[in-house]
């Protein structure tokens, strides 16, 4: 990247209240107040967001896909942890 | 470590499940370049495609049609950016994709090429070239890479509006004065030809589909979609009132498809290589923004890392 | 002149403002510095026309004629529009347009600031409203003020030509006249006196902040609220009124 160029910032938006914020997607900004002003307008014009947070791209630390069998197939034969796991007679209800 | 034979394979297996290819997964590098051309080519398309219909916002008809088209095209930058935000996750730059564009390296729809002449084509865009798009956009929020799908999904949740405003204008105007009837008519005659090649060359002869397909990047053939734009049309011409200016159109009853002429596939060629009647003008109104606009983006930048260093050095 | 005379003059005042800004500002759509402004700068585009329709329908009840936003907007000609020149200058470069939008974002804002609370209810609701869309036009023109103001060497000299064209055009927002004055009156008008005051403030902050000097020049250009305009407003007219204009009987 051209040291001119702006930097990619991630953009996440709260749809609303109670909600998590969510990845949307991504855009050039300058600094982040203009990254937040930017999202306003790319990602919320329809009426999107409540909450906006702003991440530079560069900063962002994600997992390497090819751990995935050691990061994830362990939680995977855990099935106890699930509540389908277990058997509750019909007759005792909703639990 | 596996053989990259072996994980061309797995990642076939893959798509064959309709599990999504995600940015850090691994992909062969055809698949990463077949996909950087096509996301990017675009995103072009919706940035250039904003000029043939911001030539008519000053002149928009009153004011309700006049924040329309705007916020249309409007949402045409937006869609160029999620393009651009989608092929950013390959680990290309906007800047240097936007310099493809400027050099003609990189292609972009050729209907942009065509001029908007009258008001009506505001509403023959919005009809056709818009029910095109969506055509080929609907399709696309199924594509096997994840960014891209996504922005696809977002993409036509906005485009709805779009081809209803245009078809509003097409109405309005087909049950006009005769002056505008007529013009809504010239529209569609210049408009039709160009929308139908917008799908892309015939499937026998198209370079990229079968591999497209077979990857899950395009879910339908160019002909399949063509046809399927084709049977929506008509009817929505006839309730205009309007003729598709096709002499050889004719429902197919065996086929249940309406057959149709042959397209000047020359033309689409030669507007293509830039030989069309805008394919100038609209790259010089991209590269003329694009340059003017460079002191606005270093300065930004500049005063940004100015109140950075200011902030540190507290 | 009698109060409901005023009153007309006053919303086509506010509407033609907001009508010839966000026209020049419609201009940018598609040729922007960058996607994500271009983006942001129509979007302001948007909320200035929608509150040109808002003032312009409010007119037409006023006036009690049955005429509609379009036909203030597309049938009258450049000697009865009643903006403000610096509303229709030419948009010039970014850093051009992005100073006349300061300029007018300031004056915009403190007016509609006291018009929220105007004694007539049309014009209160529409200045509620419309303050909200104002209050971010402003924040972004000023932030852009500073950053290109104190950006480079090359965006300052392209800045401080903006502010030196621009400054002229300035005087006009607080000359009051008959209109204002009636309107001051009623408590249905703003004190352009009182929105000087706290424009003079405001404007000075933002453009020390992006190493920007006030021109000395003290001699204004004026006439726009009476319908003495530029040049450059017919061709606005021209463009802008074409179709309805070539075709009478047409419905768009």
């Amino acid at each position: 990247m051209n040291k001119k160029d702006w930097p990619l910032w991630e953009i996440f938006i709260r749809s609303k209240n109670g909600l998590n914020h969510k990845h949307v997607g991504s855009l050039h900004a300058a600094d982040a107040q203009m990254a937040i002003e930017n999202a306003r307008d790319v990602y919320c014009r329809r009426n999107e967001g409540v909450s906006i947070w702003v991440v530079l791209s560069s900063q962002i630390v994600a997992s390497d896909p090819d751990e995935a069998d050691a990061l994830y197939e362990p939680a995977k034969n855990k099935i106890y942890r699930h509540p389908t796991f277990y058997e509750i007679p019909k007759e005792v209800g909703h639990m | 470590m596996l053989s990259n034979e072996e994980l061309e394979k797995e990642f076939q297996a893959k798509i064959d499940a309709e599990i999504k290819i995600e940015p850090k997964d691994w992909m062969p590098e055809a698949y990463r370049k077949t996909l950087i051309r096509q996301i990017s080519q675009h995103a072009h398309s919706e940035v250039v495609g904003m000029l043939p219909e911001g030539n008519w916002i000053t002149r928009a008809p009153s004011l309700r049609s006049k924040v329309i088209l705007l916020a249309k095209v409007q949402d045409e930058a937006g869609h160029g950016l999620y393009l651009y935000s989608a092929a950013e996750t390959l680990g290309v730059d906007r800047e240097d994709l936007i310099e493809e564009l400027h050099t003609g390296k990189a292609k972009y729809s050729s209907i942009f090429n065509y001029p908007t002449l009258t008001w009506a084509d505001i509403g023959a865009i919005g009809w056709l070239v818009d029910g095109a798009a969506i055509a080929n956009q609907v399709m696309l929020c199924r594509t096997s890479y994840g960014p891209y799908a996504r922005a696809m999904v977002r993409i036509c949740k906005e485009e709805s509006f779009h081809q209803r405003q245009g078809y509003e204008i097409m109405l309005k105007m087909a049950k006009g004065t005769p002056e505008q009837k007529q013009m809504a008519q010239d529209a569609l005659n210049r408009w039709w030809w160009p929308s139908l090649m917008m799908f892309g060359p015939p499937d026998d002869k198209s370079i990229h589909s079968a591999q497209s397909l077979k990857w899950k990047i395009k879910r339908q053939t160019n002909d399949e979609l063509r046809q399927e734009f084709i049977d929506k049309t008509v009817k929505q011409a006839e309730y205009l009132g309007l003729t598709i200016p096709d002499p050889h159109l004719k429902w197919n009853e065996e086929r249940q498809h309406y057959d149709f002429g042959p397209i000047n596939w020359e033309e689409f060629y030669q507007v293509i290589n830039g030989n069309g009647p805008c394919n100038r003008q609209r790259l010089k109104a991209r590269i003329k923004a694009h340059e003017e606009g460079a002191w606005v983006r270093e300065a930004a930048i500049a005063y940004a890392e100015k109140k950075q260093a200011k902030k540190t050095a507290a | 002149m009698n109060i409901q005379e005023a009153l007309l003059e006053y919303c086509l005042r506010l509407g033609d403002n907001s009508l010839i800004i966000g026209h020049r500002m419609s201009e940018w759509c598609g040729h922007g510095p960058i996607l994500e402004q271009d983006i942001a700068l129509i979007n302001i585009a948007l909320d200035h026309i929608g509150q040109a329709r808002n003032w312009l329908t409010l007119a037409g009840e006023l006036e009690g004629m049955g005429r509609t936003e379009d036909d203030f907007a597309y049938k009258r000609d450049a000697h009865q529009f009643r903006n403000l020149l610096i509303t229709e200058l030419p948009n010039g470069n970014w850093g051009d347009t992005i100073m006349r939008c300061f300029l007018f974002d300031t004056f915009n804002f403190y007016l509609h600031q006291i018009l929220q609370h105007s004694k007539h209810d049309g014009i209160a609701a529409i200045a509620e409203k419309s303050l909200k869309e104002i209050n971010y036009h402003l924040k972004y023109s000023s932030e852009w003020v500073i950053r290109l103001g104190d950006g480079t060497d090359v965006s300052h000299k392209k800045m401080q030509n903006a502010l030196d064209d621009l400054w002229m055009f300035t005087g006009e927002m607080f000359e009051a006249d008959e209109v204002d004055n009636l309107m001051l009156e009623e408590s249905i008008g703003a004190d352009l006196q009182q929105i000087k005051e706290a424009w003079n403030d405001y404007v000075r902050e933002v453009l020390e902040e992006a190493t920007l000097k006030i021109p000395e020049n003290n001699w204004f250009q004026k006439g726009g609220k009476q319908g003495r305009h530029t040049e450059y407003m017919g061709y606005i007219l021209a463009e802008m009124q074409f179709l309805p204009r070539a075709y009478p009987d047409a419905v768009w």
